[in-house]
């Protein structure tokens, strides 16, 4: 009897954090959205649809423009951390683990601290754009801060690692062997990668791509510290309705409207490849 | 050690004279990781700048002053103790109730288990904002006040499950013949987990303890969300972006970032002294 009570003991806990501040308020913040009424008057409870169909109307372009965004980052992330793993994984050697505490180190810093220091680095008169302009290399009205490719390499910038460690963990787990085996085949390089190694590694693309897509999306630091006042994503209009604003029932409508479109992504990974494995890989 | 495809994963085309190959993998591994340094030693050359003003945009000399003052802003030495003192407690609670889930999901088949792994990747997978959010349309129906607690509960509520996953795989490693042996032994089942299970878990432990421990102090996001009138470093830096950031922000930084980078060594000495002395 016992033994049989041990893992719910063991789990409940766990169980109860989770469900009382995360599965409940996100009951709560379903039921917030369909209210109607102002922080002044107070909110009741309409089953107001309309908040999101005004969520869409009026933010469709901030979704639209954030999803586009945390997709450039994350190819961005595949192109350059896709190779630095394999690097790692395959050539590195005895030195494998200094190279990953070197990958890591740079985010012993503050996440936003991070992001601001890039804003002063690129600062128009800065210093790298300052000294480039007095040796005449750049015109003096050049500038990279406030335009979309500063946010995006800002995202990619900050979500490097959640791509590099999953492929790396893939990569250094499989068998070298089956390589050699290719070769031994008369496979090209090419075709040795293509063929053999690429596939094998996919999982790892795969949750990597997750644990970078999701977080860029919905991500409004970048932006923010990088990206000025046109290049807005839809995380910073959730907070600023919530937290300037206090309209409660459309920020909690866009919340929504934003996990929805996420959650699609989410489900199709997971049906793919399985909860339990895309899992797995983030653990190593 | 097998010698394969460089050139395919880099994209790059074979060096046309193969007099002097150069490496490609390696030229570019380490330009990534340069990039990733790039504000990192812009925060700290900035934390010696001899600034007059507020803006520590512009390289005006060398001074250490800022290290003697590093605690003259008594809100932003506030906002750090805060920062920690939140990071302690979530890695201490979400260590503890984080590693008993773990140990559940690696070791017990039950009820309610493929609910759980689903409820831990969505927890992980979920954005930042949602869960602000989210907590935020609790404690606003249930009219509870946001502030220090609501920081707390909020930052063991998103580093629980990944604490609980890195247990987990550790749990899943283990050989169960040591238990047995333990058993076999006359061990009960307190003493065999006190002396054998535990001992063995304890690397995993610490691990995910660390992990929240960095999650928490790192996070700005959810913080904002639920943090009412208390400011933890994060948002204090965030508040200060439109008057300067003042040199002792890249003081600190400097500073955790120091810290950081004696932990990793030491843990890569300790690593070293133990692969070579063999696994025990």
């Amino acid at each position: 009897m016992r033994r049989k009570l041990a893992p719910y003991l063991l789990a409940l806990p766990a169980w109860a954090w989770l469900a009382m501040f995360f599965v409940v308020p996100l009951a709560g913040m379903a039921s917030l959205s369909l209210t109607s009424g102002n922080v002044i008057t107070g909110f009741s409870q309409t089953f107001n649809i309309g908040n999101y169909l005004t969520a869409i109307d009026t933010y469709g372009e901030q979704i639209a423009r954030s999803l586009f965004y945390g997709l450039s980052a994350t190819l961005i992330c595949i192109a350059i951390g896709y190779p630095a793993a394999y690097w790692i994984a395959f050539k590195g050697g005895r030195h494998k683990s200094t190279y990953l505490l070197l990958l890591l180190l740079p985010f012993f810093v503050s996440f936003v601290l991070r992001t601001i220091s890039w804003k002063f680095t690129l600062s128009d008169n800065g210093i790298v754009l300052g000294t480039l302009k007095q040796i005449g290399v750049l015109p003096a009205d050049f500038g990279v801060l406030n335009t979309a490719p500063a946010v995006i390499l800002g995202l990619a910038y900050n979500f490097l690692p959640f791509m590099v460690l999953p492929i790396y963990a893939v990569l250094e787990r499989m068998d070298h062997g089956v390589v050699e085996a290719a070769h031994d085949l008369y496979a090209s390089r090419v075709q040795a990668f293509v063929r053999v190694v690429l596939p094998i590694s996919l999982p790892g693309v795969f949750a990597g791509g997750l644990m970078t897509f999701i977080p860029t999306t919905a991500d409004y630091v970048n932006a923010s510290v990088l990206g000025g006042t046109g290049n807005t994503m839809i995380g910073s209009i959730i907070q600023t309705q919530y937290l300037v604003n206090n309209a409660y029932p459309i920020a909690s409508a866009i919340t929504f409207v934003l996990m929805g479109v996420l959650l699609l992504g989410i489900f199709s990974y997971a049906r793919a490849l399985g909860t339990e494995r895309v899992m797995e890989v983030q653990a190593k | 050690m097998s010698v394969i495809v460089e050139g395919a994963v880099t994209g790059t085309p074979a060096p046309p004279r193969p007099r002097r190959r150069i490496d490609w993998g390696k030229l570019f591994t380490w330009t990534v990781l340069g990039w990733l340094f790039v504000p990192i030693v812009f925060m700290i050359a900035f934390s010696f700048n001899d600034i007059s003003g507020r803006h520590n945009v512009t390289w005006q000399g060398f001074t250490v002053k800022w290290y003697g003052q590093a605690f003259d802003h008594a809100d932003l030495t506030q906002a750090l103790f805060h920062s920690l003192a939140i990071a302690l407690l979530t890695m201490v609670i979400a260590g503890t109730i984080g590693s008993l889930l773990g140990l559940a999901l690696g070791r017990h088949t039950f009820r309610g288990k493929g609910t759980t792994n689903l409820v831990m990747f969505a927890a992980i997978c979920a954005p930042e904002v949602v869960l602000g959010a989210a907590l935020l349309s609790l404690f606003l129906l249930m009219g509870v006040t946001t502030g220090f607690v609501a920081i707390l509960l909020a930052h063991v509520m998103f580093t629980v499950s990944f604490v609980a996953i890195t247990v987990r795989a550790r749990v899943i490693t283990l050989d169960p013949k040591l238990e047995e042996a333990a058993r076999d032994l006359g061990a009960g089942p307190w003493t065999t987990f006190r002396l054998v299970t535990f001992p063995m878990l304890l690397p995993a432990i610490m691990a995910g303890g660390l992990l929240a421990f960095a999650l928490s102090i790192d996070d700005y996001i959810i913080t904002s969300f639920v943090a009412g009138e208390v400011t933890t470093f994060p948002l204090w830096i965030w508040g200060a972006t439109r008057v300067g950031i003042p040199p002792q922000v890249n003081v600190m930084g400097t500073l955790i970032f120091a810290a950081g980078v004696l932990l990793a060594v030491i843990n890569v000495i300790l690593a070293r002294r133990q692969a070579s002395r063999g696994r025990p």
